[in-house]
């Protein structure tokens, strides 16, 4: 069965909700089409993936690709875009903001849309500019608060991603002239082509291109030392909207780098490409432990627990090999729920304490009996302890580090993974149990707005549930999908 | 490729064309004033567009005449009009607290056309291009690439980050032009469409900053640290 009526369907329901949210300019009603895009779009999706598992298959004039990976990854963002939207509904009505609330949904919608798109984008330039929109589309979400943070942050966001990814652009060019000494002066530069033109291509230019499209949407990815945008957009954007960023953005860049590493494998490049992705990813670890540490806003906080967690999927993809690609995508998709119920819980925690910072949170389970704990368990979940998918993953990941050339990252990350575990939950053991006589006394359960209880707290359900499952029990199936997309990746690298 | 035989008149063309680029990208880094800046990328662009108009005529890719005269509309043309709209608004005419003054930014503007320059030598010797047109406007590239990440970090009004943004764009549009004139039609027309869509975005952004923060100059965006 072709994909295209699915993949049609995927993209028009946003695109409806946008147009929808424009046309009514009525709060109500857009909440409920974007919510009704968002069902769409994940069922779709669910639809999607036994199909592309058959793939790839390109379509439309070869603009467009489905393969089992660009499936995947559209499967975390269609998660974190229903997420997000069942949120936003409880959310969005405490911000007080009803007559630009459906400039907000036709936004957030736009958003979504810009990002199923970006994974399934077959030719390398447009994928560039898939990637370019998500930027533009997220900055006015950014600073949709209109707050002076949230301005500050929406320009800091805007300025540094449009210029990091303009390197980007550079390496695209780098690459396509290097193919057209190969495959004549014009030709269509598809993913799939530039792999099969890649034992050709010149090492020395080939080295040049993948650093400048690693760096390029390494920054948008977050990885450090490019990261600075992040923690100020996820942290001055609205709770949805930070879980956007976070669990679905920042992975559209990564199959933009996986697919460019399974490009290097094919060059005479040896192993050097994937020590320079091995080391960055090392890095965002190691930044991202010591802010976690020191950390004195919720939101910030869970910025910087993304930075890790991209690094620990740049280290997977490092990797390589079956394991090293399984247990990145695993990891993919487990961050993408666990770091939408933190986002969650944090924006919760945000209107219950009416303040961002850690040191003013107390007594949280007072506050918020039943999300403060969904919002707990997320934290174990999110530093890696088990039962919970990411446990699993991240001990998938160091197998297949320990099986290659760079084994000596595995201790460094498992060094760092212990660091952030207990810096990250030190906060939490604050906020749930730090002694404050002042703050006891003055901790009263948080009186949510009518009518927001359910759209605030089945989302976080939603996100715990799979998150769990996921890490008691690796599913058959999951597994010879990831065994599939390790085998479209190479598998490593030729000799 | 193309750049590897051109009659020496179209290569030397081609050098000029370039060149000045280079030149008019030093202009900005040069000076204060934003008028000025805009005026310089406008200039820019329009060698841009003559340079695609000269590929087209010497490589004989026709489809490059639309692109050169789609480069002078919008990079040439619509983009300045949009800027001085913005400079306008802003009540404000030159750079006041750089980081690094005028004269020493092109002292290290200098520095980074000579790393560029070996850069590209080295590149263009593992292709077995070295001495052609080609090392040249992989020069040029890198150090409008350079200058414009240079300009991003010494300026801080609001103005001067747009233009740094776009200067490292005309650097890849320029040299494209001539290291990879076949590359799809399609593609280079919804860059130049992207390119229009990014300023007007940051144009809505500077008014936001201007009355939420109340200030044009990223040096006093502090509040988010750490």
């Amino acid at each position: 069965m072709s994909p295209a009526p699915i993949l049609a369907l995927i993209l028009f329901a946003p695109l409806t909700a946008v147009a929808g949210c424009l046309v009514t300019r009525n709060a109500r009603i857009s909440e409920y089409l974007n919510l009704t895009a968002a069902v769409i779009v994940f069922a779709a999706v669910l639809r999607l993936l036994p199909i592309a598992l058959a793939g790839p298959y390109t379509l439309w004039d070869d603009y467009f690709i489905v393969d089992a990976l660009s499936a995947w990854v559209m499967l975390s963002v269609a998660a974190v875009y229903l997420l997000a939207s069942l949120y936003a509904i409880g959310y969005m009505r405490q911000l007080d903001k009803p007559s630009r609330l459906h400039g907000f949904y036709a936004l957030l919608a736009g958003f979504a849309l810009t990002m199923l798109l970006g994974p399934v984008m077959n030719n390398i330039g447009v994928y560039w500019i898939a990637i370019e929109l998500t930027t533009l589309v997220s900055t006015f979400l950014v600073g949709f608060e209109r707050s002076r943070e949230g301005v500050e942050a929406a320009w800091k966001y805007i300025v540094i991603v449009s210029a990091g990814i303009s390197l980007a652009l550079l390496g695209i060019v780098f690459f396509y002239w290097a193919g057209s000494l190969h495959l004549g002066p014009s030709y269509n530069l598809t993913w799939s082509a530039l792999r099969s033109v890649a034992p050709q291509l010149n090492p020395t230019i080939a080295l040049a291109a993948f650093l400048l499209v690693f760096i390029g949407f390494g920054t948008k990815v977050g990885l450090a030392p490019m990261h600075t945008w992040l923690p100020d957009a996820h942290s001055e954007g609205p709770a949805p909207v930070s879980a956007m960023l976070s669990g679905a953005l920042l992975n559209t860049a990564m199959i933009g780098i996986a697919r460019f590493i399974n490009v290097t494998d094919a060059t005479h490049l040896g192993v050097m490409p994937r020590t320079i992705v091995v080391v960055i990813g090392a890095l965002s670890l190691a930044i991202a432990a010591l802010f976690i540490t020191r950390q004195t806003e919720v939101k910030r906080l869970m910025a910087y627990s993304s930075v890790e967690h991209m690094g620990v999927m740049t280290l997977g993809l490092g990797f390589g090999g079956p394991l090293g690609v399984a247990g990145a995508l695993y990891h993919m998709l487990n961050h993408s729920l666990n770091k939408s119920l933190m986002f969650f819980g944090a924006g919760d925690a945000m209107h219950a304490f009416h303040t961002k910072r850690i040191g003013r949170m107390r007594y949280v389970l007072t506050a918020m009996p039943v999300a403060g704990v969904l919002w707990i368990v997320g934290a174990l979940a999110i530093t890696g302890a088990p039962p919970f998918g990411l446990f699993l993953s991240e001990l998938t990941i160091m197998r297949a580090g320990l099986a290659g050339p760079n084994a000596w990252a595995v201790f460094v990350m498992l060094v760092l993974l212990v660091v952030i575990f207990v810096g990250f939950l030190n906060h939490f053991r604050a906020m749930y149990f730090g002694e404050s006589p002042a703050a006891e006394a003055a901790a009263v359960p948080w009186r949510r707005p009518p009518g927001t209880a359910v759209w605030c707290l089945l989302p976080m359900w939603l996100a715990l549930l799979p998150l769990l499952a996921l890490g008691l029990w690796w599913p058959a199936a999951i597994s010879h999908y990831f065994a599939v997309i390790a085998s479209q990746l190479g598998g490593g690298l030729s000799p | 490729m193309l750049a590897a035989h051109l009659p020496p008149l179209a290569a030397s063309l081609f050098s000029l064309l370039a060149i000045t680029s280079l030149l008019l990208a030093f202009v900005m880094l040069g000076s204060r004033w934003l008028h000025e800046y805009m005026i310089a990328f406008a200039v820019q662009s329009w060698l841009i567009a003559l340079l695609s108009a000269a590929v087209a005529y010497y490589g004989g890719y026709p489809e490059l005449y639309g692109i050169a005269a789609l480069t002078a509309l919008f990079r040439g043309l619509v983009l300045p009009y949009l800027l001085s709209r913005i400079i306008r608004r802003l009540e404000i005419d030159r750079e006041l607290h750089e980081l690094l003054s005028p004269s020493a930014s092109l002292v290290v503007g200098g520095l980074l056309v000579v790393f560029a320059f070996v850069v590209s030598t080295h590149l263009g010797a593992a292709l077995g291009l070295a001495g052609t047109v080609a090392v040249l406007a992989l020069t040029v590239m890198l150090s409008m690439k350079l200058i414009g990440f240079l300009m991003l970090i010494v300026r801080s009004e609001v103005v001067s980050q747009i233009l740094a943004i776009l200067v490292l764009e005309n650097g890849i549009f320029l040299g494209s032009q001539i290291l990879v004139p076949g590359m799809p039609m399609l593609l280079e027309l919804v860059i130049l469409f992207d390119l229009l869509v990014v300023v007007a975005c940051f144009g809505v952004l500077v008014r936001y900053l201007l009355v939420h923060a109340g200030t044009s100059s990223t040096r006093q965006l502090t509040r988010l640290a750490g």
